[in-house]
């Protein structure tokens, strides 16, 4: 089974929640860290993954040998990667989405297939990151890429705890898709309410079980208790604000292994986690 | 008129707090939310709308169930899996398009429309610590790079209009599309990091990517007391790598307290927290109107 840990706001508790599932789950499991822009569960889980691979973007390089600037390819494009005008043909190799478009409309074979860095895969025998190239805008192509990488390495019978991305654009759509549990990050604060709300609409169409990880507990108001019985989204654990494990967390430790009780908010956590998808598997 | 941005790399360091203490103590600045996917800056200012406009950006691909003859030319060339074949018709999966138009344009039938994407709204505000622009991106949307561009143009209008000299706005996490749109020629930005392992890993990849761009930066640690030789080290690297350091920031409720009391910090608290705020705010007026950082790493006056 897939588990993906999403939250909407960032800075609610991903990293320290997939971390902690991952030391306490009961059966061989491999960590997928899915926030490209800023992989962190690597400090967690450590030791440090090798770079396995990098991740490429077909985009086009014009041959002014060969264009005979008819901009076919520049009135396709939807992202201003290419423009064509009088004589003069100009790529923008940045923008470019890599749809393959231009190559397949241009008449003349102008076009060439050139590789766009946009970041690397690392990992070891359970766990995978993506490392976004600083500078590079694109994240869901590489999301795309580790998720393929895991895949292919990972045995299936393998069960895999994904840390998602924050936010609940593109991103964070690219890392919970295709899972079998959406388990949601929230703090009792008006923010994390509030990010909560949107994570729970924007991962609803999916139609995917979804249930929330509620961290420091104790901080703020009720009101997300409010939200989440009004819409029947069932709070799977509660993990309270200790300053202790604040600093545990500042030093990369696992909050799981920090304490008895917290270890045991963790296993907990893991078998309901367990127990509703293999209950959503037999419907 | 100068923009300053607050960003993290990571989320969850406090850059909305920040943010509203920033517009508070800058008094007439134009304040923007440019975190368009999950803005929050909204619950502190409860500014009054004065005008809502939808956000139309690209398109996606429709198919037309009557004209297509399931050929699956669309399947075969869709580079983002958007396309499929159920009982013999292409259908168009909306989260996976990219609206890259190859699909309508090689579609042998036609049968494929390309219609506009209505994918958030925009605002103009005003709130009781000056004019407010933002935005709500709807869930699972993309272009936010787009609409930050929009939000940032339409800052700089009002900012023109009202003769106001500042814009600060509250920056996305992470270092991607919607981060780089928020940045490129930014004025300074703030990157507000605190001292845990996590934050120093991403505050180093945010550092990168302003020097990328060219945007001078700065750094502020919030919840500096949680982990103190981690805090020093972070003002070390960042005074190494050029950054200046505009302050610490201790780890207090009052944060919380001030988001559920809907105020900025600065609003309600007089004490220690406060007072940090305020020096680092005129830390960062001097970089901003001297536009040079000494040697030392420290704000000329």
């Amino acid at each position: 089974m897939k588990i993906a840990v999403a939250s909407g706001k960032g800075g609610t508790g991903k990293t320290t929640v997939a971390s902690s599932l991952f030391s306490v789950w009961p059966e061989l499991s491999a960590a997928i860290d899915l926030d490209v822009e800023e992989p962190n569960l690597h400090i967690f889980l450590g030791p440090d993954p090798r770079r396995l691979k990098t991740v490429w973007l077909e985009v086009p390089e014009l041959d002014e040998e060969r264009c005979t600037y008819c901009g076919l390819c520049s009135q396709l494009c939807q992202f201003k990667a290419i423009s064509i005008f009088d004589g003069v043909g100009l790529t923008f190799p940045e923008m470019c989405h890599a749809c393959g478009g231009c190559f397949q409309i241009c008449p003349a074979g102008a076009l060439k297939v050139v590789q766009r860095e946009i970041g690397s895969i690392h990992g070891n025998q359970r766990f995978l990151m993506g490392r976004l190239r600083v500078g590079e805008a694109m994240s869901p192509p590489l999301i795309r890429a580790v998720r393929r990488e895991a895949e292919r390495i990972f045995d299936p019978s393998m069960d895999l705890i994904i840390d998602a991305p924050p936010g609940v654009s593109c991103p964070a759509a690219a890392a919970v898709r295709d899972t079998d549990f959406i388990l949601l990050v929230a703090e009792p604060t008006p923010f994390g309410c509030h990010d909560l709300k949107l994570a729970h609409q924007a991962f609803e169409p999916f139609g995917i079980p979804m249930g929330v990880a509620i961290n420091r507990s104790g901080i703020g108001d009720d009101e997300i208790y409010n939200y989440c019985s009004g819409k029947g989204l069932e709070i799977m654990a509660e993990i309270p604000f200790d300053r202790a494990v604040a600093e545990a967390y500042s030093f990369g430790r696992i909050v799981a292994r920090f304490s008895e009780k917290m270890g045991s908010i963790f296993r907990i956590l893991a078998d309901s986690i367990r127990r509703k998808v293999l209950q959503h598997q037999a419907k | 008129m100068k923009e300053i941005l607050i960003i993290s790399g990571k989320g969850g360091t406090g850059k909305t707090s920040v943010t509203a203490a920033f517009a508070h103590l800058a008094e007439g600045a134009v304040i923007c939310d440019l975190d368009v996917d999950a803005p929050d800056l909204h619950l502190i200012l409860d500014p009054v709308n004065k005008s809502t406009h939808d956000f139309i950006s690209g398109n996606q691909a429709k198919v037309v169930p009557d004209k297509c003859d399931g050929c699956g030319k669309c399947v075969e060339l869709c580079r983002f899996q958007a396309l499929s074949l159920k009982d013999g018709k292409a259908v168009v999966d909306g989260f996976n398009c990219e609206g890259c138009k190859v699909c309508v344009t090689f579609c042998p039938a036609e049968a494929i429309d390309f219609p506009d994407n209505f994918c958030g709204r925009w605002y103009i505000s005003e709130s009781r610590l000056g004019p407010m622009v933002h935005a709500q991106l709807f869930p699972g949307e993309e272009n936010s790079g787009r609409l930050v561009a929009l939000l940032r143009q339409e800052a700089r209008k009002i900012a023109d209009n009202a003769r106001a000299d500042l814009i600060i706005s509250d920056g996305p996490p992470g270092i991607g599309c919607p981060v780089i749109s928020s940045l490129s020629g930014c004025d300074l930005a703030v990157i507000v990091t605190e001292p845990t392992q996590s934050a120093i890993h991403d505050l180093e990849r945010v550092a990168e990517l302003c020097a990328h761009f060219k945007v001078p930066a700065c750094v502020l640690v919030n919840k500096a007391d949680l982990n103190p030789s981690l805090a020093k080290d972070i003002e070390r690297r960042a005074k190494q790598g050029g950054l200046v350091n505009v302050g610490r920031l201790p780890f207090d409720k009052i944060f919380v307290q001030a988001v559920l009391a809907g105020k900025a910090v600065t609003e309600i608290d007089s004490s220690q927290n406060a007072a940090a705020l305020r020096k680092a705010w005129q830390k960062i007026q001097s970089i901003l109107n001297n536009g040079k950082i000494d040697s030392k790493g420290e704000a000329e006056r």
